[in-house]
């Protein structure tokens, strides 16, 4: 692979250049880091309550689950797409669970099923948008109405329940005193997914695409499969995802997860990735989740309205969006 | 027996009121609702500040999520239980999904109870039923024959032929219709709860049976189409619109006579009952069991039957008198 020969890797990978935007970045997540830690110790000051293991334990499902898919989704945005249908992909793999069950399945059963829909939803979309040559956002905006709405047709206003019991481990077991099965499993996945993007020919061809794909396609790297495996790996996260929020529920409803996709976006966002794609870090969608986890938690502490929480969360997006900007025009008028 | 088992309940929460003042500690109770923004939850915290202010030694705790999923109440939950509250009183958003953060919860020593919409048994103490199948039905032929002291002939306007709700409800009527002489149902008939076609329905209606009297719409699309019907045809003191419908609506139609009155629960009465069954729960003073008798303040008690549920009261009538304090809640 030519890609990775070194004498060719400063003009080929942009995101290796220290531009002022690399240099605000990089920033960032420490930037990020000075926020969790703020909100970390605000919380701790502000309720009697927060500093418990077994109170943090339980505000880590406040964003597990939306981390895992957060992860694929920061590379697919990375590359210049986004899927909107993930929490419908959630919903229909738990529904698909849920009939499984019905049938009598097992728990290695359930979990492949739930796999399984994910990697389809996927592919599915994947399809439309590299076989097609679709713009994603509107791909993923009507799979988003078509992946729950066949849930709605199968279930109604019932529910499915009934799952076996060793199923419950996924999302309410505990690996070691407070720490659950489903921190460590995003744990285990912050690191795969940081090799991924940092440490390997793949994640560089995702950094390249999404800065330029037309000389991404020149450089020899084949978009439509680096793109269609992004979709597959981001419906497999919300397959992953579904086991873990079907577990820890115990129940199907077609309204499951509704609304996750923008909080996903938030997440990814958040952690500094380029909405217009070509930069962010796994170590900053971490950060993030634990930022968005532990304000949601602390305002959940001193009972402040959940709606307060939205309007904090929606301005500290609008904020991050705009920093970048506002910085790149400060240090742009700078140099004149 | 049972005089005596009234009379130990009633000791019993004597003496907790008597005891209560000499423990300084305030119980803390949260009333979780579907979200918050509605009319109806609104309401109902009003009446649980209602019952704090009562039981003296009681902190209220409103709180919900901003959309009405079991993952933002799962959340509102935990950090509930994360605070130590004593009792956590619920309408819950799903009936399955609450059960395992609710058991935990009770598992932590919180006492649990469910209100409104309820949460499947495992997952709480006890539920509490606006009303009952058998008193609604009683209450919307009631309301008819309230208004028709020389009876008469009535019709039901329904939602669809299948609900569940409005054919128990229809049944439970026509289990007691004899107890009101002279009132006549003549007809049921099916608007799907649909404006426009309960509208038609109700027309015919008025046109099949020209002596027709009342019609009792138990849903609350078909309250208000039938009401705009008979406005229309200017029927209005001739044909009196009963059944169960929400006051914001019918507030045009009460005010223009087309309805007398009709019934719905009582958002306040229920988050007054609610809060002081947590407490009687939380202080000891009584214990949730399948025939259990807990009091509720000036609500009366509550009988659970085998699922530890019981039913509150009658549905509240609204009429004119009342009409305007209602109509901006819910």
């Amino acid at each position: 692979m030519s890609l990775a020969s070194p004498d060719l890797a400063g003009r080929q990978l942009p995101d290796r250049l220290k531009t002022p935007l690399q240099r605000f970045l990089v920033s960032w997540e420490l930037l990020l880091l000075g926020v969790a830690v703020a909100v970390f110790v605000l919380n701790s000051f502000a309720s009697p309550y927060f500093l418990d293991p077994w109170n943090l334990s339980d505000a880590t499902f406040n964003f597990t689950e939306k981390a895992m898919i957060a992860f694929a989704m920061a590379l697919l945005i990375i590359s210049g797409e986004i899927d909107l249908s993930v929490a419908s992909i959630l919903a229909l793999a738990s529904t698909a669970m849920g009939f499984a069950v019905q049938l009598g399945a097992d728990t290695p059963v359930l979990v492949l099923t739930g796999l399984a829909v994910g990697l389809a939803c996927g592919a599915f979309n994947g399809l439309l948008v590299t076989g097609f040559g679709l713009p994603s956002i509107v791909v993923t905006i009507g799979t988003m109405s078509l992946f729950r709405g066949i849930s709605y047709i199968v279930l109604g206003d019932k529910a499915y329940t009934g799952y076996p019991s060793d199923f419950a481990f996924f999302g309410q077991g505990y690996v070691w005193w407070v720490i659950s099965f489903e921190f460590v499993l995003f744990a285990l996945l912050a690191v795969v997914f940081a090799v991924l993007l940092h440490r390997t020919n793949f994640g560089r061809a995702v950094y390249v695409i999404g800065n330029n794909p037309v000389g991404a396609l020149f450089s020899g790297i084949r978009v439509p499969n680096v793109k269609f495996a992004l979709f597959l790996l981001t419906g497999l996260m919300s397959g992953v995802a579904a086991i873990c929020l079907t577990s820890r529920l115990g129940a199907t409803r077609p309204s499951i997860a509704f609304g996750w996709e923008l909080e996903v976006v938030t997440m990814v966002v958040l952690g500094g990735v380029s909405i217009l794609g070509g930069s962010g870090t796994i170590p900053g969608v971490v950060i993030a989740a634990f930022v968005m986890g532990m304000v949601t938690f602390g305002f959940g502490l001193l009972n402040v309205p959940g709606i307060v929480m939205s309007i904090f969360i929606g301005l500290l997006l609008i904020a991050v969006i705009a920093l970048p900007r506002i910085a790149r025009r400060l240090l742009a008028g700078r140099k004149d | 027996m049972k005089l005596l088992k009234s009379l130990l309940a009633a000791t019993a929460v004597a003496a907790v009121c008597i005891a209560a003042p000499a423990q300084a500690e305030t119980k803390r109770i949260a009333l979780v609702v579907k979200a918050l923004g509605i009319g109806f939850f609104e309401a109902a915290a009003k009446g649980a500040e209602e019952a704090a202010k009562e039981l003296g030694d009681v902190e209220i705790i409103y709180t919900g999520p901003t959309d009405t999923t079991a993952e933002g109440q799962i959340e509102v939950i935990n950090a509930l239980i994360a605070q130590k509250v004593d009792a956590i009183a619920i309408s819950a958003n799903d009936q399955d999904a609450l059960v395992p953060s609710l058991k935990k919860a009770m598992d932590r020593g919180i006492t649990v109870v469910s209100w409104d919409s309820g949460v499947a048994p495992e997952g709480r103490q006890l539920h509490l039923n606006p009303s009952s199948n058998p008193l609604i039905g009683n209450m919307i032929i009631k309301l008819a024959a309230d208004h028709l002291p020389d009876g008469g002939d009535v019709a039901v306007l329904s939602a669809s032929a299948t609900a569940t709700n409005q054919n128990i409800w229809i049944e439970e009527m026509n289990k007691v219709k004899d107890n009101y002489p002279g009132i006549n149902v003549v007809a049921t008939v099916y608007g799907d709860d649909l404006a426009d076609k309960s509208y038609r329905e109700a027309q015919g209606l008025m046109q099949t049976y020209p002596d027709l009297k009342a019609i009792i719409a138990p849903t609350s699309v078909g309250i208000v189409a039938a009401a705009q019907a008979v406005s229309d045809a200017e029927k209005a003191g001739q044909v009196n619109v009963t059944g169960l419908g929400l006051p914001s609506e019918m507030a045009g139609h009460i005010e223009s006579g087309a309805s007398k009155s009709f019934a719905i629960w009582n958002p306040i009465d229920l988050g007054y009952s609610a809060t002081v069954l947590a407490y009687n729960l939380a202080t000891g003073a009584a214990e949730a069991a399948p025939g259990a008798e807990i009091p509720m303040g000036r609500m009366g008690t509550l009988t659970l039957d085998e699922n530890s549920e019981g039913a509150m009261a009658d549905p509240f009538v609204y009429d004119s008198s009342n009409i305007d304090d209602f109509k901006d809640i819910f």
